[in-house]
């Protein structure tokens, strides 16, 4: 089993979670994080004091998939996430020793 | 006795009670979100505190007979004699009419300060300071000023309060600025508006409010309250523009706080000329402080002070060049009581204006450095470092503004 991490632009989530459960994906984990890579980040002005700011918003989405439609998963993911502009984001895949479905005890595949 | 005129007067008083959660609002969206609760605090506690105060002794102080043109005597101490029949001098309300009124002003007054000195002060330090102010500070400044006092008697002009409230908040602002010093990681970190929503909306419930300050203050529904209400609002339409026109060029966006910030800004200039001047002088004043105070609120990054929210680059700079506006401006056509300005053919206001400008930043700046010192001795007037850090939220209140 991998676990797919991703972490882009705020605006592509929908467009990625629909490619993804158009390919039969059943769950993710999404949070809201702030960070900055090579895309530089903005200036804000408050009554003429400028202030850099580094930490970009970005989306995290996290999904544990099973190892055979894991190459898959990362096309899709990478397709509807790109816009070949900097600051697209990154993919990190790690593999997972171990999944149980807390409700019933399954384990392994049958638990994503 | 005129009934529209106590209705109208009761109205505005009320219209200016709301200046001050307005204010609160508009200070709150601009700290960081461990502090808006206490931000909040600093403004809306006054209307408890100072309140009381002012029914005890303030009001007495501010408009009791005059002792030397420098205070009034305590003939309405505990309100004593101020009833439903007309005050001396302000024979067409009652008497507590014009009592409530002045209330709301020496409310809003002390909440002004709390700009300064956002995000840092201890709360105790606080309560005490704003109580010695009100009496030691405000009640001598509404004297001299509606009172009967000295500058009243110069002829210094101040419709509603450019030198009482603007000027005399300001110049304490800057006293406490100096005095608490800069807040923790200041010039280092970024201190940026937790939400500028509250902001924007707190800065419409001043403008607002200001109608009753403002056209309140001619004390009658009249002509002059009707001049002053327009005034009023050219004023505050020209500087939320010119401020916007200015920072566009200087850094290249007009932004929404520049447009509260400027809104407020001409509201404070117009404050102590608005019942003696024509509407198209006032667009002008309004052009002028929105430009001067955007240049005002750059000050504290010259000279390195921590005015947080700009209580002396909007209030003190408004203030001030309001009350020299009004004797540029000033003409008799508008208000028979009032005095003709040096554009009018009288140099000689100009001259008065400036008298009562010097007087009111030296005495409240010096005053309030003098009552920092005292409360800073007796029970501490900055927060710990360590509470600082937490902030003022839960370290002063035991409260989280935001359960997110």
């Amino acid at each position: 089993m991998k676990k797919i991490e991703v972490i882009t632009r705020p605006y592509k989530l929908d467009e990625i979670k629909e490619k993804l459960t158009s390919i039969g994906i059943k769950g993710m984990t999404v949070s809201e994080v702030k960070g900055f890579g090579r895309q530089r980040g903005h200036t804000e002005v408050y009554r003429g004091a400028e202030y850099q700011v580094d930490f970009v918003p970005k989306v995290k989405m996290e999904l544990v998939v099973e190892d055979g439609v894991a190459a898959e998963v990362i096309k899709a993911i990478q397709a509807a996430a790109q816009t070949g502009e900097v600051g697209d984001g990154k993919i990190f895949v790690t593999s997972i020793d171990e999944v149980i479905r807390i409700r019933t005890g399954e384990t392994g595949n049958a638990a994503i | 006795m005129n009934a529209a005129d106590t209705a109208f007067v009761l109205i505005s008083a009320a219209l200016v009670m709301l200046m001050t959660p307005g204010l609160a609002l508009f200070y709150g969206g601009m700290v960081r979100g461990k502090n808006i609760l206490g931000t909040l605090m600093h403004s809306n506690i006054l209307l408890g505190t100072v309140s009381i105060l002012w029914a005890l002794v303030g009001y007495s102080l501010a408009f009791g007979g005059d002792i030397g043109g420098l205070i009034g005597n305590l003939d309405f101490m505990f309100l004593r004699g101020v009833g439903a029949a007309a005050k001396e001098g302000v024979d067409n309300i009652p008497h507590l009419a014009f009592m409530i009124f002045q209330c709301m002003f020496a409310v809003i007054t002390p909440a002004l300060i709390t700009g300064a000195f956002a995000e840092r002060i201890k709360f105790s330090g606080f309560l005490l300071f704003t109580c010695l102010w009100l009496i030691l500070v405000y009640c001598p400044m509404a004297h001299w000023v509606w009172g009967g006092g000295w500058m009243a008697k110069l002829g210094a002009l101040d419709f509603a309060g450019g030198a009482v409230v603007h000027m005399s908040s300001g110049a304490s602002a800057l006293a406490a600025a100096l005095y608490l010093g800069r807040r923790r990681g200041h010039g280092k970190q970024a201190f940026i508006p937790h939400n500028l929503p509250l902001t924007i909306l707190g800065a419409g419930i001043l403008w607002f409010g200001w109608f009753g300050f403002n056209a309140g203050s001619a004390l009658a529904a009249n002509g002059l309250a009707a001049s002053a209400f327009v005034t009023t609002h050219l004023a505050a339409a020209a500087a939320a523009v010119s401020w916007i026109v200015v920072e566009w060029f200087h850094r290249g966006k007009p932004t929404t706080l520049g447009m509260a910030s400027g809104a407020v800004a001409g509201l404070v200039a117009i404050t102590p000329a608005a019942g003696f001047v024509e509407p198209m002088p006032a667009i002008l004043m309004g052009l002028i402080a929105g430009a001067l105070c955007y240049g005002g609120v750059l000050m504290k990054g010259v000279f390195k002070y921590d005015d947080s929210l700009d209580v002396v680059g909007i209030h003190g700079l408004g203030g001030t060049f309001g009350a020299l506006a009004t004797g540029l401006f000033a003409t008799k056509t508008v208000n028979e009581l009032g005095a003709d300005g040096l554009f009018y053919g009288n140099p000689g206001q100009l001259w008065i204006q400036f008298v009562s400008v010097v007087a009111t930043w030296a005495f409240c700046f010096v005053m309030s450095l003098i009552l920092f010192k005292v409360v800073d001795v007796m029970v501490g007037i900055r927060v710990s470092q360590e509470d600082e850090d937490k902030g003022l939220d839960v370290s002063q209140h035991s409260e989280v503004g935001y359960q997110l």
